[in-house]
């Protein structure tokens, strides 16, 4: 976590100075790789950590974790326009001196959380919490390491359960405010929109942890289908609510939908934990967050393309998304038997005690 | 207002860290609730 502060701050100082300069490369650099480095660290370090903390009710730990990276933009977006009118002059709009701001800012929020973060003592229980004794069927009690998770069909199953849910819920985030300006143009202006895009956000963070919180009661693999199953329902159900013009069935289908979006993200670390055990479950959601970064390119590409294409052979903007959002319910029964295919991680992939000696990590 | 629990956190600890973090996140998610309420006018 340390690191990541590092990395973090002075990505903003690196983009600054670019911004400063004018040269793109320096804000590339800074705000691209180094902040990209230091957010990737710091939003896996918490929750491998607070899943040591919650073994009784792994999903709410990492939903708390993911909730408090989307609760992040909510502080970030105001203050940094807030920043850039206090900076702001007749000549410059005060990017170069929000970035050190926010960079400043940043560095010490995290560095108190570094100083503060513990790992619980091995084997440590909270209070009065008594493990199962028999064992589950979807949830080990093993470790599976790092590498040796790629090995198995789980790994990659979650990752396209991840990759199919992000696609669909990130392809909208982005063209929310122009979709729904343009599907019901003359009813929702863009300050409206505007308002639109914040409710949307407010689903999404809450979505985080309300979602991750059930997935500790019906299961990882049920929350899944339910993300599936009510996604499907919903992306079909737009195109309908655009035709008969309601913007309220039209808000709530897409605020469900973000909820669902940000559940994914929050329950995905609690799924990985019950295939893999607790050991490895930092690492190996890293790798799988590349599922995120993929659904980060097809989702807007998508979305984006599909409707140009619809503009461009003739059919009215306020119709352009419906194939759109019936492609997205489409992804959507593709992640069905991905989810329903996964299965316990057999027992060769697990760690024996001699491969903990192996690498020094014996308790 | 200093009870300590068998850990050695306080009251107090517990309200700084909460503070620390549910304050900004309050006042961000006050703003965004304000903007989504355009929505509505």
């Amino acid at each position: 976590m340390f690191t990541a502060g590092v990395c973090f701050g002075s990505g903003f100082l690196v983009a600054a100075a670019g911004v400063y300069m004018h040269n793109l490369w320096a804000v590339y650099l800074g705000n691209g790789v180094l902040g990209g480095i230091g957010l990737g660290l710091g939003y896996i370090s918490p929750v491998s950590t607070l899943i040591r903390w919650f073994p009784d009710r792994p999903g709410m730990a990492t939903g708390m974790a993911i909730t408090g990276f989307g609760g992040g933009a909510f502080i970030a977006s105001p203050l940094s326009v807030w920043l850039m009118r206090q900076f702001s002059t007749s000549t410059h709009v005060g990017v170069a001196e929000t970035f050190i701001v926010l960079g400043a800012v940043n560095f010490c929020f995290m560095m108190v959380g570094a100083a503060i973060v513990r790992l619980p003592a091995p084997g440590w229980m909270p209070a009065g919490y008594v493990p199962p004794t028999q064992p589950k069927k979807l949830i080990t009690t093993k470790d599976v390491f790092v590498y040796q998770a790629l090995k198995t069909p789980q790994f990659w199953l979650i990752w396209w359960v991840l990759c199919l849910n992000v696609t669909a819920g990130i392809g909208v985030i982005g063209q929310a405010s122009a979709m729904s300006q343009e599907m019901f143009a003359g009813h929702i202006t863009a300050t409206a929109a505007a308002g639109f895009v914040g409710l949307m956000s407010l689903f999404n963070m809450g979505g985080r942890f309300f979602w991750a919180s059930v997935s500790d009661y019906i299961g990882r693999k049920t929350t899944y289908f339910v993300f599936f199953a009510l996604g499907t329902i919903l992306y079909a159900t737009v195109p309908y609510a655009g035709g008969i013009g309601s913007v309220g069935l039209f808000v709530l289908c897409f605020c469900v939908v973000i909820s669902m979006y940000g559940g994914g993200f929050a329950t995905v670390p609690a799924y990985l934990r019950d295939m893999f055990g607790t050991r490895y479950v930092g690492a190996i959601h890293g790798m799988l967050l590349t599922a995120w970064s993929a659904a980060g390119i097809f989702g807007p590409v998508l979305v984006n393309y599909i409707r140009q294409y619809n503009v461009d052979h003739g059919v009215a903007k306020a119709q352009a998304y419906n194939i759109t959002m019936y492609l997205m319910a489409v992804l959507l029964v593709v992640g069905f038997p991905c989810n329903l295919c996964i299965t316990s991680v057999h027992e060769r992939h697990h760690m024996v005690p001699d491969e903990f000696d192996a690498i020094g990590m014996a308790d | 207002m200093s009870a300590a629990t068998p850990n050695g956190t306080t009251t107090m600890h517990l309200i700084l860290a909460w503070g620390f973090v549910g304050i900004p996140l309050a006042w961000g998610v006050v703003e965004t609730l304000l903007n989504a309420l355009k929505l509505f006018q």
